[in-house]
């Protein structure tokens, strides 16, 4: 056996311990009256259908197609993702950076993994590494380098590291020749790691 | 506290790497721990310190080696168990009884009022804001030292911006303060600021190029320069 095998019998093992241990846990809240199943549940659902980065792709897309929207979108970021309707727990104060072709905002969480959860949902994974954690606000070029982004020393990137109650969305650039495009066509170009700044939205021959 | 979770600068965690297409949760436990950590918050188990200080002040290389919602696990066991509402015991007899025999339909209870209270919740705003008419000290523009202290305890304030000169980008308004403060003290809301740094101050001649950190600190945490 080698050690990787090893490492993965092991890691399937300790998943299916924890897995139990959640399940222990679920059983005695819900009869002690702790907890009920249902409230559980739509915590859940909430969280997997309602509030994710489809609401950040209608806001970017909003402020795309329109300037108005975009300024007040820039100047109270709480106020104008609110009118969309979004709004709750971890967003209670949101402030929206704007990318250019000169200015790359990405936020990172160093101590933790505070996200703008009305807008984008639950963080991914790779957002609540250590990884990620440690090397945002040091080496944020060999960052953007991991997913496959590579910009030249004009440009300038910020990192804004959410310690507080205010959380970051970013507003990513909108991409040459949509003119033309519906806000259809325009939603399939917003990824939600363009949300964060640690990509560009896509170009229209990209998604084609 | 300097801890394992003061990771902002820290070397040899290996690249980043996203995964496509990645699920909300991996596993439905991790779907019902979340939903669980969730649906307790108004219980305040971790009381007065809060969440994050229990994460932190978990065991540290259980902190690094366990997966994110294991954590939540730990601590979640933890509070229970401080506050008196769960027991070791409990816990071991029911996971061995789940074992024994997995087939075990779980217990199902509904509260359609809980239900809606956290649904409400997880929509309201709870703006930080607290109108008691402090002043703010700096203007944006401003330059500043960030405090060089070392608080046993949670706070706000990274390792890797202590001791370092920055700007003041912007008044975010008074907010409360969640750092744990020593017994007695009690935390009272502060000017927030994002203070700009530069790569250069920060990380000196391993400095990337043309780079800037902004980070939200509390006023507490400023002197001036």
């Amino acid at each position: 056996m080698t050690t990787g095998e090893h490492q993965e019998g092991s890691h399937t093992h300790e998943e299916a311990y924890t897995a139990l241990r959640t399940r222990a846990l679920e059983s005695l809240l819900v009869e002690k009256g702790l907890l009920s199943t249902d409230a559980i549940d739509a915590m859940v659902q909430a969280y997997e259908q309602d509030i994710g980065p489809m609401n950040g792709i209608q806001v970017v897309v909003r402020a795309w197609m329109d300037p108005a929207y975009k300024t007040r979108l820039l100047e109270n970021g709480t106020g104008a993702i609110a009118e969309m309707g979004y709004a709750g727990a971890e967003g209670s104060e949101i402030v929206v950076l704007e990318n250019t072709p000169t200015v790359q905002n990405m936020v990172v969480c160093t101590l933790c993994s505070c996200y703008p959860w009305p807008v984008l949902g639950l963080p991914p994974s790779w957002y609540k590494s250590a990884a990620y954690r440690s090397r945002a606000v040091i080496e944020p070029r060999s960052v953007l380098r991991d997913f496959g982004m590579e910009l030249p020393e004009s440009v300038e990137i910020r990192v804004w590291d959410s310690s507080a109650d205010v959380r970051y969305m970013v507003l990513p650039e909108r991409p040459e020749g949509t003119e033309g495009l519906g806000e259809a066509e325009l939603m399939e170009l917003v990824s939600r790691d363009s949300m964060i700044g640690v990509a560009k939205a896509n170009s229209p021959s990209a998604v084609a | 506290m300097n801890g394992v979770h003061d990771m902002g600068g820290m070397h040899g965690f290996g690249p980043v790497q996203p995964e496509d297409n990645e699920p909300v949760f991996h596993s439905p436990w991790e779907a019902r721990m979340f939903g669980m950590a969730l649906a307790l918050g108004p219980q305040g188990i971790h009381d007065p310190e809060g969440l994050r200080n229990s994460l932190e002040h978990m065991e540290p290389s259980e902190y690094l080696s366990f997966s994110y919602y294991r954590r939540w696990l730990e601590v979640t066991e933890q509070a229970l168990m401080r506050k008196g509402l769960l027991t070791s015991e409990e816990l071991e007899a029911k996971t061995a009884e789940l074992q024994a025999h997995p087939d075990t339909e779980a217990p199902r209870i509904e509260d359609p009022e809980l239900r809606q209270r956290m649904v409400t919740a997880i929509y309201r705003p709870s703006p930080p804001h607290k109108d008691i008419g402090v002043v703010p000290r700096f203007q944006p523009g401003d330059h500043v030292t960030v405090s060089n202290v070392h608080s046993p305890a949670h706070t706000r304030l990274p390792g890797y911006v202590k001791g370092k000169r920055g700007i003041i980008d912007r008044f975010h308004g008074v907010h409360d303060f969640h750092d744990v403060l020593p017994e007695g003290q009690e935390a009272q809301p502060q000017p927030v600021y994002s203070v700009r740094f530069t790569a250069g101050e920060l990380w000196g001649e391993s400095a990337e190029a043309n780079q800037s950190v902004y980070l939200d600190m509390w006023e507490s945490y400023l002197t001036t320069v």
